[in-house]
């Protein structure tokens, strides 16, 4: 009997909507703080200086932007794999609204100066509440659905995706912990080095769960689907998710390399994250082979085209990563804009472009449809985007190998022979192309949005019937 | 100092590090034997999703499990050499800052041993023959971009609470010896606030009158009460003609140089809320030898 139970999809749309506002928010915070390295007269009031936007940006772009293409796809796989509607819809509705509130309270008081000063973590500690609740209402909103499956197995995707929510509430929760001093103000749970530990422990593994898990989720059910063809190996995926899982916990010491931190902490975070390569290339050889045998839709398909191209960038970020967490690689790219580059080949190249994918197969079956209004816009959006991508991390890279050079030359008599500002100036031409890429991803997202308000107005808001899990197994 | 508060912890650290590579280990190994079928053709593994979503059960790539293992290899080898299974030091004794051996001081030593020598041969050298000396002020300069730029500004004339090095006015003394001792030993500015003192008003008339010493327009009315004031509470340290007092570093107040500013508001400001200033001291830092050329360098800034 074909059940008449449609999917949940308002909450997915809700979501995959505010995915691309936010995007192109984010984004657009990233080009004004890139404007304001090249001009710095662009820093015309304290709410809106470079080191209060800074985290609005990174913020956004994570947590605004990432966050909502994760709550999208992640309530959209879950459903359709799990063949079976959300558990506790009304939670799920909640969760939007109280993120949407969180993206909104961090916009007003990240330029107001009102920050814990922890990296990725700044928002002060009400809002860190709010972030608990709602994320433990997404646990049980995902799981409670996982549980109520039709399927005997559970798909990969979602083992992805339930781990980067599980261990996402741990982190936030044990890094946030401080002692508030008011409603605005509050230190730290933690001192010393041991704050720094626990610090970059939350902060390599937002990078970890929130940016790689949950991403690696999203593949795995956009690639096979778009590409529509089986996923290239079910024990490579059991292989690589349980050695990511049990690797990145121990990767965060490498983001203080040199400095209080004992040295046995320091050589653990190294070699964890070098073991961490096998690993995640796990995941791309998974994701770029599952088209083999399909090549050819890489020619006319712009939305593989941006699949397989957040893959490769997948690989090459997963393979800097633990060369730059190598002690002595790290002695010259530490500090330098090598890592800003590192991190948005990372950011722009895997989690963006994965996530522009995803929306754009994801979007038009929001409304009953199976295409967008124009796949020329997205073809025309994946080249523009590939372009700023790579103008941005070939001028950091540039940028910051010659700064590590510059800062580490000496004189026959052993004095530096840079003083800091020339390397400051050295560095200009590359911010101007750094910015330029910026502000080509940034148009990228405006075509994104242009496709899609013509691909929603004057559409019905659909919901599909949910699927019958298939009886037959091989 | 110990790195934990108990031997307990260490073990903690110990088992989790190699639990977490023996586990990756173990899920590689019971893994690598792959099993194509029979035709070669890649086998499905059985489970459908959501109507089309499927898996071939391909075995692991060969060259993918060599990298695992040699980068699973390496970490245990490394730990034996290193310091990195809990605390323990590896057979290396290899340390980044603590103790003789120390990559830290090793480089520290060898900087020494190579550098020493260069600047070690103007250190006895009278401060006016090295302030003449082009190689020796190259070297100063150097320094003093690294150094000093940053709040002095690289071309040495400071900024606003910063001194200009550049022109003959000293807070504490130009003589070569004297900026020896102010680098080394770096300084303290404190101007006491007097605004519980002598009130708005009397911030306001202090300085009119002050204003007033440097040639500059002022009220005179205020500028005659303020130098009652002034004989009251300034005097002491800047001097009853109001020309400072280096041994304490009180600036003179009837020439044309303000460290903070001269407008009215300015001056009104640090009478009221009094200022701050210190020279962080570079003795331990740089050491003799290299503060020797650098005061030299200074020297020579005020006296081509």
């Amino acid at each position: 009997m074909q059940s008449q139970a449609t999917y949940n999809y308002k909450v997915v749309r809700q979501f995959a909507i505010m995915t691309v506002v936010w995007g192109i928010v984010g984004m657009l915070v990233g080009v004004i703080v890139a404007a304001q390295l090249v001009w710095p007269e662009l820093n015309f009031a304290e709410w809106f200086h470079f080191g209060r936007l800074r985290p609005l940006h990174t913020n956004a772009v994570i947590f605004a932007f990432g966050g909502c293409a994760l709550f999208a796809t992640s309530y959209y796989v879950v459903q359709r794999t799990c063949h079976t509607t959300l558990f506790a819809p009304g939670l799920a509705q909640f969760t939007f609204w109280g993120w949407q509130l969180i993206i909104v309270l961090a916009a007003i008081t990240l330029p107001l100066g009102i920050t814990s000063g922890k990296e990725y973590a700044e928002l002060e500690w009400p809002i860190d509440i709010l972030i608990a609740v709602v994320w433990v209402s997404y646990a049980l909103v995902f799981f409670g659905t996982v549980a109520k499956r039709k399927t005997s197995h559970i798909y990969v995707a979602n083992w992805f995706f339930g781990a980067f929510i599980l261990t996402v509430a741990l982190l936030h929760i044990v890094n946030s912990a401080a002692i508030p001093v008011s409603l605005t103000k509050s230190y730290s749970a933690y001192a010393g080095v041991q704050d720094a530990m626990i610090q970059w422990w939350y902060g390599h593994n937002a990078v970890g769960f929130f940016l790689t898990a949950g991403f690696l989720g999203m593949m795995y059910y956009f690639v096979p689907k778009q590409a529509d063809r089986p996923v290239y190996s079910y024990r490579l995926s059991v292989v690589h998710f349980w050695a990511l899982i049990f690797t990145y916990m121990w990767a965060g010491p490498h983001h203080l390399h040199y400095t209080a931190l004992p040295d046995w902490t320091q050589s653990v975070g190294m070699l964890f994250s070098l073991i961490l390569l096998a690993p995640s290339w796990g995941g791309m050889i998974n994701g770029i082979m599952t088209l083999s045998g399909a090549w050819h839709k890489l020619r006319t398909d712009p939305i593989l085209k941006f699949l397989i191209t957040s893959l490769s960038f997948y690989g090459m970020s997963t393979f800097e990563g633990p060369m730059m967490s190598v002690k002595t690689v790290n002695a010259l790219s530490h500090y330098t804009d090598w890592t800003v580059g590192h991190v948005h080949s990372g950011a722009l190249g895997w989690v963006a472009m994965v996530s522009i994918g995803s929306i754009y197969y994801l979007l038009p079956r929001m409304y009953g449809k199976t295409e967008m209004y124009s796949t020329k816009l997205i073809t025309t959006h994946f080249w523009v985007a590939t372009i700023g991508v790579v103008l941005y991390i070939a001028s950091m890279w540039i940028a910051g190998v010659m700064q590590g050079l510059m800062w580490r030359a000496t004189n026959p008599d052993g004095t530096l022979t840079y003083s800091f500002v020339e390397s400051v100036k050295a560095s200009y031409p590359f911010w101007s192309i750094r910015l330029l890429g910026g502000v080509l991803f940034l148009g990228g997202m405006l075509i994104m949005f242009y496709n899609m308000v013509k691909t929603i107005s004057g559409q019905k808001a659909y919901d599909a019937p949910v699927v019958a899990p298939a009886a037959a197994h091989a | 100092m110990a790195d934990f508060v108990s031997g307990f912890w260490n073990m903690w650290v110990m088992v989790l590090v190699a639990l977490s590579i023996l586990f990756c280990a173990i899920v590689l190994l019971t893994n690598m034997k792959g099993e194509k079928s029979e035709t070669g053709e890649a086998q499905l593994h059985g489970h459908v999703w959501d109507e089309t979503l499927c898996e071939y059960n391909n075995p692991l790539p060969r060259w993918w499990m060599y990298l695992f293992w040699i980068t699973l290899i390496f970490a245990v080898v490394y730990m034996v050499v290193f310091p990195g299974f809990g605390n323990t030091k590896g057979i290396f004794g290899w340390s980044s800052a603590h103790g003789e051996n120390s990559q830290y001081a090793r480089e520290m030593k060898a900087a020494e041993e190579r550098y020493g020598p260069i600047f070690a041969k103007y250190q006895n050298q009278d401060l006016q023959a090295v302030a003449a000396d082009p190689e020796a002020n190259a070297m100063g300069q150097r320094m003093f971009l690294t150094y000093c730029a940053q709040c002095h500004g690289s071309d040495a004339r400071g900024a606003k609470g910063f001194p200009n090095l550049t022109d003959s006015d000293w807070l504490y003394g130009g003589a070569p010896d004297t900026i020896k001792t102010t680098i080394m030993g770096g300084r303290q500015g404190m101007m006491p606030p007097f605004g519980p003192v002598v009130g708005a008003e009397g911030a306001k008339d202090l300085a009119n009158y002050v204003r007033s010493l440097s040639g500059l327009a002022n009220d005179a009315a205020r500028a005659q009460k303020g130098a009652d004031l002034f004989a009251q509470n300034c005097a002491a340290c800047h001097g009853a003609d109001a020309t400072g007092n280096q041994a304490i570093g009180a600036p003179n107040l009837a020439d044309k140089t303000w460290l903070y500013g001269s407008s009215e508001a300015t001056i009104v400001e640090t009478v009221t809320k009094g200022r701050q200033n210190r020279m962080p001291a570079f003795a331990e830092f740089l050491g003799d030898a290299k503060v020797h050329l650098l005061a030299a360098y200074v020297y020579s800034l005020s006296n081509k």
